[in-house]
């Protein structure tokens, strides 16, 4: 347990290195939200916030991994996922959160849309070393 | 690789996207509709998504090109069974499918389809 009293109660790791990939990282989150007994809107914004930042890490972080943790803070029960990679990093973080930034082809609305679609966001990086990017998603009660 | 089947009905190609779509699979399918709606002289094309229970920006900016696409190629583009959680994670993603027709089901795409085309 943290300051904060969060606790981990499970952890696994996945690894993000092609596109099925992400299809069985979606189905695994899927069925942690389920068990974390989310509403549907909710595993639906928390699975579809996943699938953004795992293509990114796939595509500009060159693949990496994904630590999926089901969390515990008193009553209340949380997933939380941690994206991994080491990539060429961010330069601008500002920049990059931005909706319609995007230094690939995308539509640059992974990390702001991930941001917006979680209840926690946490993100560090730098250049040449790579990127992590944490959300979190509290059960409402 | 896998195919995702498309239907011919008349004038129009049917689609029903019922697998977790990875993102090649996506652009396969955004492939196969053009060169089908040449092939076949398609007039409509109905894409039904009910079986999806998440769109991301990937298939979002797949489904907004297909009907991009659609319309150089004289077809209209309608997009039906869209979930409700769907709907409200897609309008928070920013995602908007701007210039893409929505219909609740096959039923009132296929006619909305029909109605166009009058």
């Amino acid at each position: 347990m943290d300051q904060t009293g969060v606790a981990v109660t499970s952890s696994q790791e996945i690894g993000l290195r092609s596109d099925q990939e992400i299809v069985r990282l979606r189905q695994l989150v899927r069925d942690q939200a389920v068990a974390q007994g989310f509403s549907l809107v909710d595993q639906t914004k928390f699975v579809t916030a996943a699938s953004e930042l795992a293509r990114n890490t796939l595509i500009y972080g060159g693949g990496g991994d994904a630590q999926l943790s089901t969390l515990v803070n008193g009553m209340r029960k949380g997933l939380r996922l941690r994206f991994i990679d080491q990539g060429a990093g961010i330069a601008d973080i500002e920049r990059a959160l931005q909706d319609g930034f995007t230094s690939g082809s995308g539509l640059g609305l992974g990390l702001g849309g991930a941001r917006r679609l979680s209840d926690e966001f946490e993100i560090q990086s730098e250049p040449g070393k790579g990127t992590t990017v944490t959300i979190t998603k509290w059960k409402l009660r | 690789m896998d195919r995702i089947p498309i239907l011919r009905l008349g004038d129009c190609l049917i689609v029903a996207i019922q697998v977790d779509m990875h993102d090649r699979l996506a652009l396969a399918l955004q492939d196969d509709l053009t060169a089908r709606i040449v092939k076949d002289s398609a007039k409509g094309v109905l894409i039904d998504i009910s079986s999806l229970d998440i769109v991301d920006s990937f298939i979002g900016r797949m489904i907004s090109n297909t009907a991009a696409m659609a319309t150089v190629l004289d077809a209209q583009t309608v997009v039906v069974g869209m979930q409700p959680s769907v709907a409200i994670t897609l309008v928070e993603l920013g995602l908007t499918l701007d210039g893409v027709r929505t219909a609740l089901n096959v039923e009132r795409g296929m006619a909305l389809l029909k109605q166009r085309r009058r």
